[in-house]
């Protein structure tokens, strides 16, 4: 309930101060439009040209329901991962043994390209909703369990000592020394496991599904319609800014608060 | 109610950190533990705070609420000033206006500032962090009163200021207090009987009262009595100190002990 109030109280001082962004996405803009005055429209369509497409494809209908699959799709996969990924990196922490034996296989996994994992995925759940969300949940994974790995391990000894000197009751000592600590470590992760999870969503249906927004940027190139390919991109992009930093980054800012100088 | 340690023993691993260590505490008394770095003063406070298990002997502690300060300030990074005092009532179930109530009011009483009460420990002083670690101990009124050299990073000014705030705080609760220290001017302020500790194994391998109460102990006394409390034998040779010193100045000897404690880290 504080967060939810800190979070609304928030909003105009975070807004402001988003100007500085606003200032550096526009300048890409500029850059872009610059490189699409060169390269002429049909290698890259200007912003002005792209956002004209993609109101078209709003306009139309095509638009929502396309984001709207490849969102479920991303975010089960992430969903999944964040469950697993936060609940085994945290077991693995608490053991030095299990902590030891898990860092060469998150390894492995991190350094397993998603491609891979794709092609895998094609053979083993074919052309349907399990091919993305396998290949999501298996990319996110990696980055969360660290997250949660580093978190458990790096817990305080001493703050442990404060908690039973001062008879915290477990579910206490749960939620006002551990949980803050791992938080710390875990959100960092979710968030830049989401921030994965809405790339590889994309790449997946390319190849794997018959809808979504990755098929019908298949459909574009096949076309060579580039203005509805990157209206498509600047779609998705445009979901995942807004996602960032009108949710997540407010909620980290308030989670991290204790730790930031004010 | 009374404190007390019989035949106690602890080892880590192969190590005798403490051996055969005995030791009485009754309602309202303070004793100091001290002795050089590495003698098992800490261990020994963790066994009697039950943060430790003893390999040998027993601990029969018959207070109801004894509270611990721990040589670092120890508080939670992500909880203001505030909710670190009122930990100790919140795990009790004091309701939060309550408990948020009584934890103000025991940090202003410390000096801390209404501003600071809000603030987070990073936030805060080192002096600011110690007080809201002592409130966080005084505010749950307890009985025995552990504390583990809290004083040995700060200032002379800072340490009298609080001295003198812990002595009022347990004298009119008639708490009981026992310091570890390897600082003997702090052991001569705030005891009644102090133990000497020599290392390998940790043992008491002396003992001796101070009569004077503590409310009536001025800096002269204090100076007086550490010198003389330097030249006890047990004590020279605790500290790895040169032989009895030949002649020396009472005031001389005040001095010397006074440099010598500043500079322990």
């Amino acid at each position: 309930m504080n967060l939810l109030r800190a979070w609304f109280a928030g909003i105009p001082a975070y807004l402001w101060s988003g100007w500085g962004a606003l200032a550096s996405l526009f300048m890409f803009l500029a850059l872009w439009d610059w490189g699409s005055q060169i390269y002429g429209d049909l290698v890259l369509p200007g912003p002005l040209a792209t956002f004209v497409q993609l109101g078209a494809l709003v306009d139309a209908g095509a638009a929502w329901p396309e984001l709207a699959v490849t969102a479920k799709r991303a975010l089960t996969g992430f969903a999944l991962s964040l469950a697993a990924g936060s609940v085994l990196g945290l077991l693995a922490g608490l053991s030095v043994t299990a902590s030891v034996m898990s860092r060469p296989i998150v390894t492995v996994l991190v350094g397993m390209p998603p491609i891979a994992w794709l092609v895998l995925a094609l053979l083993w759940f074919g052309t349907g909703d399990a091919t993305p969300v396998f290949t999501v949940f298996i990319a996110c994974f990696p980055i969360i369990f660290v997250g949660a790995l580093q978190g458990a391990r790096t817990l305080d000894g001493q703050l442990k000592d404060v908690a039973h000197a001062y008879r915290l009751p477990l579910r206490m000592t749960l939620s006002d020394v551990y949980l803050p600590h791992v938080v710390s470590y875990l959100f960092p992760a979710w968030i830049a496991a989401l921030g994965m999870s809405w790339k590889i969503v994309v790449m997946a249906e390319l190849l794997a599904t018959p809808d979504g927004v990755g098929a019908a940027l298949a459909v574009s190139r096949a076309h060579l319609d580039t203005a509805a390919s990157m209206a498509w991109i600047a779609a998705v992009v445009g979901l995942l800014l807004t996602a960032e930093y009108l949710v997540l980054e407010p909620i980290k800012r308030e989670v991290e608060n204790w730790r930031t100088a004010l | 109610m009374t404190l007390r340690v019989t035949g106690l023993g602890h080892r880590f691993g192969l190590a005798d950190v403490l051996a055969d260590i005995d030791l009485e505490l009754p309602a309202g008394e303070s004793v100091a533990l001290v002795g050089p770095s590495g003698c098992g003063k800490t261990t020994l406070l963790n066994l009697i705070a039950g943060l430790e298990r003893p390999s040998a002997g027993r601990i029969d502690n018959g207070y109801a609420r004894p509270a611990c300060v721990f040589q670092q300030p120890r508080l939670l990074p992500w909880q203001t000033a505030l909710d670190n005092i009122a930990l100790g009532l919140k795990a009790v179930g004091v309701a939060r206006r309550e408990r948020e109530r009584r934890a103000a009011t025991m940090g202003l009483r410390l000096g801390l500032a209404n501003a600071d009460l809000d603030k987070f420990p990073h936030q805060l002083s080192g002096g600011m962090q110690s007080r809201v670690a002592l409130a966080r101990a005084f505010v749950l009124e307890p009985d025995l009163l552990l504390l583990d050299e809290p004083f040995s990073a700060l200032d002379v000014g800072l340490k009298a200021e609080l001295y003198a705030l812990l002595l009022g705080e347990i004298a009119a609760r008639r708490a009981s207090l026992l310091t570890i220290t390897h600082d003997l001017m702090e052991a001569v302020r705030l005891s009644d009987r102090i133990l000497m500790m020599a290392p390998a194994p940790g043992r008491i391998v002396g003992e001796y009262r101070l009569d004077r109460p503590r409310g009536q102990r001025d800096d002269g006394w204090i100076y007086r009595t550490t010198a003389a409390f330097m030249d006890e034998p047990a004590v020279r040779a605790g500290f790895g100190l040169p032989g009895q010193q030949a002649g020396g100045s009472v005031v001389a000897l005040a001095s010397a002990a006074a440099g010598r404690a500043k500079d322990r880290p």
